[in-house]
């Protein structure tokens, strides 16, 4: 069965056709919907996106960023101004999905992929849906309900201090591999005590998380091996990993902590 | 069945065809125009068998639309060769015992393509890294890793 491409000039009307027609899809890089449509999914007869060179836009002016849902993985990768964020989208498959892959469209991968959308998780990013700041860990918690069909604009978050991004994907083959688990922290430290802690993991539930025990347990504390002991001794709080053909959810549990700690004592 | 007409530049010729509306670069590629140099694989973009060359860049023709690559260039394994002179990446591939049942090797050797365009004397690292969204089942890779630097190097030989 064929299936139509219907491409709008803004997202405003990709957003209208979407609502009108309940068996079309939105294609971003089509890395996800055209994989379901070669597996044979008839839940939709219709592509539907949108041709706005905004969607394609990066902007980072006073301390901020803003990139739009269009814009690729390779696209991420080739910007100075967020080069700490290109571990994170070189984590996403192979150079020919980079090019593709799109930063709205990993918000809706599930998981085990979706890697990247765990560093916007640490950076506290805010999504613009249909003019609307919705914080990313909404936004995920509604995914398959009252985000099933929304269409992102743009992704903002603050840029994080020099050096207080951290990322880690861990897999079994490198360089590209299925997360057993992803790691993104933003750890913030004065005089020697950390002053402000997010993590978030991928991989260790149905979609990327925040560990807020961890982040509790690091404030105040030194990044060393004993600072870091009791946020690791939480790190699996709140959790609850899958199962699938990369690991069991006994393995995820296990191994992060190690990995969590390696990542918080990186340099 | 609705059909799109198409229009690009595949291997340095025009071409423009009708394909089914929805329809894959893949599919609009092998059925169409009979370009089978690009092997159908997954089919879910995880072996890169169907990798080809757009516009410079490497993609997944089985993920990619066909109606989307409308005034496109498109490069793919099937039109390296200069008649029977091979691309140095064919001759290294064939010289290094690259390939055995073939199957990965278009794939491949677009996805090496595509590298040595932008980064003519890749390290070993590039090199894998370049390759890593394909997945070869036969070779363990080696002798394909050794076949693209030996390729490189032939050509900062014959730039010389």
């Amino acid at each position: 069965m064929g299936l139509a491409l219907k491409t709008y000039p803004t997202l405003t009307a990709a957003g209208e056709a979407l609502a009108a027609q309940a068996t079309a899809r939105y294609i971003g890089g089509g890395t996800l919907v055209v994989r379901d449509a070669n597996e044979g999914d008839l839940r939709f007869d219709t592509y539907v996106s949108a041709s706005d060179p905004e969607l394609s836009a990066i902007a980072v002016t006073d301390g901020q960023a803003t990139i739009g849902a269009g814009v690729t993985m390779a696209g991420i990768v080739r910007e100075p101004a967020l080069g700490f964020l290109a571990p994170a989208a070189k984590a996403v498959g192979g150079p020919a999905i980079r090019n593709m892959a799109t930063v709205g469209g990993n918000l809706f991968a599930p998981t085990p992929y979706g890697d990247f959308t765990v560093a916007l998780v640490a950076l506290d990013a805010s999504l613009d849906i249909e003019g609307a700041a919705v914080p990313v860990t909404d936004f995920l918690t509604g995914r398959e309900t009252i985000y099933a069909r929304a269409l992102v604009r743009a992704v903002s978050f603050r840029l994080p201090a020099e050096g207080s991004f951290r990322f880690a994907k861990v897999s079994r083959i490198r360089p590209k591999g299925l997360s057993i688990v992803t790691i993104a922290a933003v750890v913030e430290e004065r005089s020697g005590a950390i002053t402000s802690a997010r993590i978030a993991y991928g991989c260790m539930a149905d979609r990327p998380i925040r560990a807020p025990a961890v982040e509790r347990a690091l404030i105040g504390k030194a990044r060393t091996k004993d600072g870091i002991a009791a946020a690791l001794a939480v790190a699996t709080e709140g959790t609850s990993p899958p199962t699938d053909a990369i690991a069991s959810a006994w393995y995820r549990s296990e191994v992060l902590p190690v990995h969590l700690g390696r990542l918080l004592l990186s340099p | 069945m609705t059909k799109v007409p198409v229009q690009f530049v595949l291997n340095g010729e025009e071409k423009a065809e009708f394909v089914e509306s929805g329809a894959t670069l893949l599919r609009a590629l092998r059925e169409k125009i009979g370009d089978t140099s690009v092997k159908a694989g997954c089919q879910q973009g995880t072996c890169g068998s169907c990798a080809v060359v757009v516009d410079g860049e490497l993609r997944l023709s089985c993920l990619t639309l066909a109606e989307r690559c409308g005034g496109c260039s498109i490069e793919t394994t099937g039109g390296l060769a200069h008649g029977e002179v091979l691309h140095p990446l064919q001759r290294a591939f064939n010289e290094g015992f690259a390939t055995q049942c073939g199957f990965c090797t278009p794939g491949m050797i677009m996805a090496a393509k595509a590298l040595l365009d932008r980064n003519p004397q890749p390290s070993r690292e590039d090199v894998v890294e370049a390759i890593s969204g394909n997945i070869c089942r036969c070779t363990g890779y080696e002798p394909i890793i050794q076949a693209i630097l030996a390729a490189a190097r032939a050509n900062s030989l014959s730039a010389a």
